[in-house]
């Protein structure tokens, strides 16, 4: 039997500790069983993953049996293609003293993949529906947020049931890298108002690690203001993601980068950390890299005596802060209604993810990492600012060179690769 | 002449830094270029080489699902004789175990692409953008 995923994170909260999740999934249910298994025994307080493959993200449920049948690895565990039944066999055979597992999928439509898993009894999963289009799908934000809405609907559901279901808004990683942090709080606060409108109580607010763990700390201070503001009467912790951008290649480089993601979680005040490992330039990482890393990135949570003097910017975090605040109260204001408000904010580019391809994103907005290594506006395009929010930066249009675009996307590799080849 | 080059993903590949990229690369060889997106089903990367007469499509996949869906999406296209001219070429992280692209190379290569590349090549694969192709493409009215 899982245990509940919310209820794990608030005992551990009251244990002060971070609680630590792999990115894990494989194809097949036995090696998937050895996974969970894995993370359930290993020395940390964890939470089990099972990360859906992406044939499955795109609704495509016959190409994992193809690619299994004829023994082809798939980059996930295909849950919907293994059915509910045959995922509940797997998690009831787990032994494991409170064990709570959660679904991390990447779908922009994923009506069929909540419903497997709610009949196989799992009860946290992720999402959102901006944070679940725009770096997954092709598909109009308009489908996606009527589909999130009606998978909050059965989510919230089981409450009639006594079962609180859990729902993580993947808003604060974006496309992985290069998102100024105000951007990423903004949305990860409107998908939670969204969660909660449509009937979820207990979400979570996630950030990922930057080029800057001062900037990072900043961006988890104003985070906890405005989670304080917005969500005060339901359940909410905050979740850091290591780096989800370009990753360091050595193992020195990487095993850092790893332990001080822990150590900004921490600080943070973070419930929870979903980690990363050396593989992640290369490959997915084998069971052995997973469980290694959780036992890194833990026990670099307890050890903060050497922690590289890490400190909040207070002059960054009330800009941070001042940022996200004004995106997330012009949307509000756009249409009473959440689901028409976002859409009509992408339409004008008062939402605009810099970089992002999808048809609803205008795609004016650019970052650039600046000399303190802080991520910042370099284009604003239609953002409602007023210019007191901005800097410098703001105001320049900067051309791009592939290679200059190459350099900007390796600027946290070469950070970490370079200081421990030294 | 200028040279037009469609650049795409695979039906269940998101990853989207890598046609940025790509883009910025092929227009400083002088590309004209029309990238499809992230997540593009079979049928509507068909349609867009039929639309736009390319003389290059690159695929790029970096989600580990490339070297089998780079094998359907050659397979499909050969249905369509019109689309035959087009130099197709793949590249990325094309499986999910870290080993060398070119380790499906000869697969895909007898399968019909022009080119495989590895993650690495770079290079090798600005040295076959700037030579012509043998397009007749263009010539076909539709
Ligand atoms: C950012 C990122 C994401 C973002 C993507 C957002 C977006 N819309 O782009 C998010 C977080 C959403 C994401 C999601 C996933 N990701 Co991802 N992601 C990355 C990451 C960290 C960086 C990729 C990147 O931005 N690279 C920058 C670009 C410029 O580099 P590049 O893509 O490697 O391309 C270079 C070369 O490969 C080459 N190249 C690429 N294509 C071509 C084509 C030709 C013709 C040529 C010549 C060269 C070439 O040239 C480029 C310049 O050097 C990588 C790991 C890493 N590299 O650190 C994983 C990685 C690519 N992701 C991976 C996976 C599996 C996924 C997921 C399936 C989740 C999962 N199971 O972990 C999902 C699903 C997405 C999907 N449906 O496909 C795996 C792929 C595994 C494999 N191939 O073995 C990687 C390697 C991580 C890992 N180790 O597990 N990801």
């Amino acid at each position: 039997m899982i245990y509940n995923f919310s209820d794990y994170i608030n005992e551990m909260k009251r244990a002060n500790k971070l609680v630590v999740q792999p990115r894990m999934g494989f194809g097949t249910l036995d090696k998937m069983k050895q996974g969970l298994l894995a993370v359930a025994n290993c020395n940390a307080p964890t939470i089990g993953t099972l990360t859906l493959d992406s044939y499955t993200r795109v609704n495509d449920f016959i190409s994992p049996k193809i690619a299994l049948d004829s023994h082809q690895e798939i980059n996930g565990f295909p849950i919907v293609t293994h059915g509910a039944i045959a995922t509940r066999e797997l998690l009831d055979g787990i032994v494991a003293d409170k064990f709570a597992v959660q679904v991390r999928h990447g779908t922009a439509l994923p009506v069929e993949i909540i419903k497997v898993l709610l009949a196989a009894g799992i009860n946290a999963t992720e999402g959102g529906p901006i944070s679940y289009c725009l770096p997954y799908s092709r598909l109009p934000i308009e489908n996606a947020i009527s589909a999130w809405a009606t998978c909050c609907e059965l989510l919230a559901s089981s409450r009639e049931k006594g079962i609180i279901n859990h729902l993580e808004s993947f808003a604060g990683c974006m496309l992985g890298q290069l998102c100024p942090p105000s951007l990423l709080l903004a949305l990860g606060i409107l998908e939670g108002i969204f969660f909660k409108r449509h009937g979820l109580v207990s979400v979570s607010l996630s950030y990922a690690q930057g080029p800057s763990a001062e900037q990072d700390l900043s961006a988890l201070a104003a985070l906890h203001v405005l989670a304080n503001e917005y969500l005060s009467d339901i359940d909410w912790h905050i979740v850091v993601y290591t780096y989800m951008g370009v990753f360091p290649k050595t193992i020195a480089g990487a095993s850092e980068i790893i332990k001080t993601s822990a150590q900004i979680a921490k600080i943070g005040n973070a419930q929870r950390l979903i980690v990363k490992t050396p593989a992640e330039a290369f490959r997915i990482p084998t069971i052995e890299e997973n469980v290694k890393s959780l036992e890194l990135a833990y026990s670099a949570s307890k050890n903060l005596e050497n922690n590289n003097n890490l400190a909040i910017d207070l002059e960054e975090q009330e800009i941070i802060y001042h940022q996200a605040r004004f995106l997330v109260e012009s949307v509000l204001d756009l249409h009473c209604s959440l689901n028409k408000g976002l859409q009509i904010a992408f339409k004008k580019g008062y939402l605009d993810v810099p970089y992002c391809l999808h048809q609803n994103n205008k795609n004016l907005t650019r970052s650039v990492i600046d000399s303190r290594g802080y991520l910042q506006w370099a284009e604003t395009g239609n953002l409602p600012f007023s210019q007191d929010y901005l800097n410098d930066f703001s105001k320049r249009k900067i051309p791009i060179t592939s290679d200059g675009f190459l350099f900007m996307l390796g600027f946290v590799q070469h950070k970490y690769d370079n200081v421990k080849s030294e | 002449m200028k040279q037009r080059t469609v650049l795409s993903t695979l039906p269940s590949d998101s990853h989207s830094w890598n046609l940025v990229y790509l883009q910025l690369l092929l227009e400083e060889l002088g590309h004209e270029v029309i990238n499809v997106g992230t997540c593009v089903p079979i049928d509507v990367l068909i349609k867009k080489c039929h639309e736009s007469r390319p003389n290059n499509l690159v695929i790029s996949s970096v989600n580990g699902h490339g070297h089998l869906d780079g094998m359907k999406m050659i397979l499909a296209m050969k249905k369509y004789p019109m689309l035959k001219g087009i130099r197709v070429v793949i590249g990325g992280k094309l499986g999910t175990q870290g080993c060398d692209s070119k380790d499906y190379a000869e697969k895909l290569l007898r399968a019909g692409f022009d080119a495989v590349f590895s993650e690495k090549e770079i290079p090798e694969f600005i040295s076959l953008m700037n030579e012509d192709t043998k397009n007749n493409n263009q010539k076909i009215a539709l």
